[in-house]
């Protein structure tokens, strides 16, 4: 096991102060190298439970491990794409791409490699850029180049194409499956669309919400490239789609039943 | 209309009103000087080089204060953001402190170091050292987490991520905090200078007055104003656009 979520607990207080169940009963173990998508209705805890293999939330109970240490801070060994940009603003394209490499090498060195990531999500014209002469979608793409050019052993993202139109999203969908085989990083994918996470993942963890907690964990064993598996693909989407109905009529009940009561 | 021809238009009509009235006698030179009369004031500082002694003294002793409020501003206001104690504490005074006009400390100056150039600094540094202490706090507290987590996700961590995200990240605010200290130093300082020693355009501002000489008065205080809204204007507001504007925090 690489990566290990052993009975981890999320509580948030809310307004009048009393504990919420953010996240309950979390117990999941990822092998080196694999692509793992974590879907789930919007709220479910999706991106609490990132941040906590992030190292940036502590957890109420239960740990984390990866490689049999137990975490307790971020580190670099975590790259993590959040679902909005986080690009510094006053630094350019390529200074924000060279931030995590600043320490450690040359500057040559990390400028070579920070053009080699910004040309593969075809930013490579843009490196004197500011994020605010950008589009959403491209500061996210620098996000991207950013994670990708720190070259952590486990990459995180949160919702990364979220914000992207249909084509840019399907090319970087290529270009991740291909920088995932390449170089066989573990890759842990937050997403709320049934068919990305078909696209690209070797296993999918459907996650409901209120308590968030995992209800199945799904196995996608269809060769790449997938596009010709069509039939597959169908199956594997009403079967997710069966759990997520449930738990997005809940969702849906809970709000008429809040709505009425107010 | 553009507000460019409005203003224009507007200023046109005070200073035609201005000469009319003061060439049709509608009040008394000593009580109001003519336009005419007010330049040629200047221009007579201009050629004795009076005025431009004023000047360089007046922006020689601002330079010096100024600089020394940015500094101790920005520590303070370090500390106030960084430090929930120093908040609590120290914050609560800076708060007060702030809304006392500075030239109020010009007694404590004068027993401390005498009527001279350094109780004059003295009042313009306390002028703008609270503005840019408070604006640096605020800009500090203000940084959005998501940097500091996008940051620590990136290995950087302590005064490593202070240098290279907390602060870089708050500089909008530092610029209007230098904004700020600079219009309460130039206050400061004019009032400061009226009762100090010369030279320096405040002093000359008193020194005409004690002598009638009105159209003087009226010219300096012209310059006075002038400076402070062209620097406001020329300098810190577009510096301040540009950042708001890169920093993304247009709204
Ligand atoms: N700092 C916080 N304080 C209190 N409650 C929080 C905090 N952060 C998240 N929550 C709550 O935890 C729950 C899960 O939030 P989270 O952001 O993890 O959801 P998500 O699955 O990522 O949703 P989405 O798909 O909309 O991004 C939400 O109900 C949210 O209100
Ligand atoms: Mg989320």
């Amino acid at each position: 096991m690489f990566i290990q979520i052993n009975e981890v607990n999320k509580q948030y207080n809310d307004k009048e102060n009393q504990p919420v169940d953010v996240l309950k009963e979390i117990n999941l173990s990822i092998d080196k190298g694999q692509f793992v998508s974590i879907l789930g209705p919007s709220g479910c805890g999706k991106s609490t439970l990132l941040s906590i293999v992030a190292g940036l939330t502590k957890t109420t109970s239960g740990q984390i491990l990866i490689d049999g240490k137990t975490i307790s801070k971020p580190g670099k060994d975590r790259g993590m794409v959040f679902q909005q940009a986080a690009l510094f603003p006053w630094l350019t394209v390529m200074e924000n791409v060279t931030f995590p490499l600043k320490k450690e090498m040359k500057k040559k060195v990390a400028e070579t490699s920070a053009l080699k990531y910004l040309q593969m999500v075809q930013l490579g014209k843009y490196l004197s850029h500011y994020p605010h002469e950008l589009s959403g979608g491209m500061q996210q793409r620098v996000a991207i180049a950013r994670a990708l050019a720190m070259n952590p052993e486990t990459l995180l993202m949160d919702e990364p194409f979220g914000a992207l139109d249909e084509q840019t999203r399907s090319r970087l969908h290529l270009q991740l499956e291909n920088i995932w085989m390449e170089t066989k990083k573990t890759i842990l994918f937050v997403t709320h669309s049934i068919s990305e996470s078909i696209k690209l993942s070797d296993r999918i963890i459907v996650m409901g919400t209120k308590p968030g907690t995992i209800l199945q964990d799904i196995t996608v064993d269809i060769p790449r490239p997938r596009e010709e598996y069509k039939k597959e693909i169908l199956e594997i989407e009403d079967h997710i789609m069966s759990y997520l109905k449930k738990e997005i009529d809940k969702v849906v009940s809970e709000e008429l039943e809040y709505a009425n009561s107010h | 209309m553009q507000t460019a021809i409005k203003r224009m238009i507007f200023f046109a009509a005070i200073i035609a009103f201005w000469e009319l009235g003061s060439r049709m006698e509608l009040w008394h030179p000593l009580i109001f000087p003519s336009l005419s009369s007010v330049f040629s004031a200047l221009a007579e500082g201009l050629q004795d080089k009076t005025l431009i002694y004023d000047l360089i003294a007046s922006f020689k002793r601002l330079a010096v204060g100024l600089a020394i409020s940015l500094v101790i501003g920005t520590l303070i206001g370090i500390l106030l953001g960084k430090s929930k104690t120093a908040d609590d504490t120290l914050g609560a005074v800076i708060l007060a402190l702030q809304s006392v006009p500075s030239i109020v400390w010009l007694p404590i100056a004068i027993m401390w170091f005498g009527l001279n150039e350094k109780a004059v600094i003295f009042v313009t540094i306390l002028g703008g050292t609270f503005v840019m202490a408070l604006n640096m706090r605020t800009g500090i507290k203000n940084v959005s987490p998501l940097y500091i987590k996008a940051a620590q996700t990136m290995g950087a961590n302590g005064i490593d991520l202070f240098i290279r995200v907390i602060f870089p990240a708050s500089i909008p605010y530092v610029v209007t905090g230098s904004r700020l200290a600079w219009a309460f130093a130039w206050r400061a300082l004019m009032a400061g200078e009226l009762l100090s020693t010369g030279p320096g355009l405040g002093y000359t501002l008193r020194y005409a007055s004690d002598f009638g000489r009105m159209d003087i008065v009226i010219g300096v205080m012209i310059i006075i104003g002038a400076i402070g809204m062209i620097v406001d204007q020329l300098i810190f507001q577009r510096i301040e656009k540009s950042v708001i504007k890169k920093w993304g925090l247009e709204s």
